[in-house]
């Protein structure tokens, strides 16, 4: 069953935004767009969480921890790059410390464009991640099963 | 045990999931609009459990799964053992039990939040302790007035016929107080928490996830509907007024928690005994006296 379309929980990590997108993603939660009417909930623990929001670029000092929290959420998972900072490095693209956009470092599956990106283009791009969740679920199982099949040949 | 009493727990272990599931939903929806939002579905909280035990497994230590497995065994046990109209003594320390289950689990897995969390999760049990141990004394004591030789029976006490309220009105306050202890709600949600992410992410809960963390949430459940019933033995008397005094009392329960911020342990911990000692024993002394020491 789809529940993982009704309850999607975020974590949002501010990677180098300059908090600008950081106060729209906090402004999705407030009584004006209320995003747990969709059952979405900003929890901070990556183990928790199916959606990572990221926003802000990727700089040489936190590569690691982005990866890290990719790394401990559980599957199936979505990533959503916030603002243009997150999709491609923005004007700080050539910055000496800075890699770029999020996918330089783990596979993005949602764009949010925009400068800071819009509480509303926010909300959308979670509920397109949804979708790409469901998929990623279904290819999960499918892998699971691959790999028992190839186990029990063993 | 008689076949009522078995049937009582048996519904207790089959229904108190759904019906502590569904007050879960109306709080969250009460709390929404308390906040000028619209909230999430009704039955949000079975759809985040359901999701839960759609997700990956992920583990990080070997024992961690069984102690929370564990942990919602003995809450289910508890409360049917409460349902089934056992001994209150009993219940109170099965309740600890489950509860020191958690507290394991937490301390299974090498985190630092989880660890933070099993302590304030100690503390918690520490607060409630004795006030719910009081609470079962008192209910003795009154039970005493027309039982012969009183009891700890949960059956006896919900079925007597004196206003157990009218003889306990300290108790119960300070019972209120801590209820949000076990409710995990404003001010005592110290060892987990919906808000507490920047502070000690999820506390006890921050190594389990998937169907772990399910399970948790729905010992929790299983823990509100139980605690409804402690509400209910102060107006056994009168079943009518039981419900609506539970009602009340969780609706109160809500605004306590947007209200409140979270205490400081130490705060926490002296203002809960404080009132237990004042308000409980005062209580409790106050009944022995003015029935002469028949008590
Ligand atoms: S996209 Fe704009 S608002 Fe967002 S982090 Fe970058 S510079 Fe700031």
């Amino acid at each position: 069953m789809a529940y993982l379309k009704k309850s999607p929980w975020i974590m949002h990590y501010d990677a180098s935004s300059c908090n600008g997108c950081d106060i729209e993603v906090l402004a999705c939660l407030t009584p004006m767009y209320d995003v747990e009417r969709f059952g979405i909930i900003n929890t901070g623990n990556p183990k928790h969480a199916d959606i990572l929001v990221i926003t802000g670029s990727v700089n040489e000092q936190n590569i690691e921890v982005v990866k890290n929290l990719y790394n401990q959420m559980p599957e199936p998972k979505a990533v959503i790059a916030v603002g243009i900072c997150a999709t491609s490095g923005c004007v700080f693209r050539e910055c000496y410390n800075v890699m770029g956009g999020i996918d330089k470092v783990i596979p993005v599956d949602v764009y949010v464009p925009g400068c800071a990106a819009r509480p509303e283009s926010i909300i959308d791009g979670v509920v397109t991640a949804l979708g790409i969740l469901e998929k990623k679920k279904a290819e999960h199982k499918k892998a699971q099963k691959e790999r028992k099949n190839a186990g029990e040949k063993k | 045990m008689n076949t009522e009493q078995i049937l009582s727990a048996l519904a207790y272990v089959i229904f108190a999931p759904i019906l502590g599931g569904l007050v879960a939903g109306i709080d969250r929806k009460i709390t929404a609009k308390m906040q000028g939002r619209v909230g999430p579905p009704l039955l949000q909280p079975f759809y985040d459990v359901l999701k839960l035990f759609e997700k990956e497994k992920v583990v990080v230590s070997r024992s961690q799964n069984f102690y929370v497995l564990t942990y919602l065994v003995f809450m289910a046990f508890t409360g049917a053992l409460s349902y089934s109209g056992g001994d209150i003594l009993l219940v109170i320390f099965a309740l600890t039990l489950a509860h020191v289950f958690l507290v394991l689990g937490a301390y299974s897995v090498n985190s630092p939040y989880s660890y933070l969390g099993a302590e304030r999760e100690l503390i918690q049990i520490m607060l409630f302790e004795p006030i719910i141990i009081l609470t079962a004394a008192g209910m003795y004591m009154v039970s005493k007035l027309t039982i012969e030789g009183g009891s700890f029976r949960v059956w006896d006490i919900a079925t007597l016929t004196t206003p157990v309220i009218l003889y306990l009105p300290g108790l119960f306050l300070a019972f209120i107080y801590v209820l949000n202890v076990k409710l995990r709600k404003s001010p005592f949600d110290l060892s987990t928490s919906h808000h507490a992410h920047q502070e000690l992410v999820k506390g006890v809960t921050t190594e389990f996830s998937g169907s772990t963390l399910g399970r948790i949430e729905i010992a929790h459940w299983y823990e509100t509907v139980l605690l409804m019933g402690f509400i209910y033995l102060f107006f056994g008397y009168n079943p009518l007024i039981a419900v609506a005094a539970i009602i009340i009392i969780y609706l109160f329960e809500i605004l306590v928690d947007n209200t409140f911020s979270r205490f400081k342990w130490p705060l926490a911990m002296k203002s809960a005994w404080m009132i237990a000692l004042i308000l409980g024993l005062v209580n409790l002394c106050a009944l022995y006296y003015v029935k002469g020491g028949s008590l």
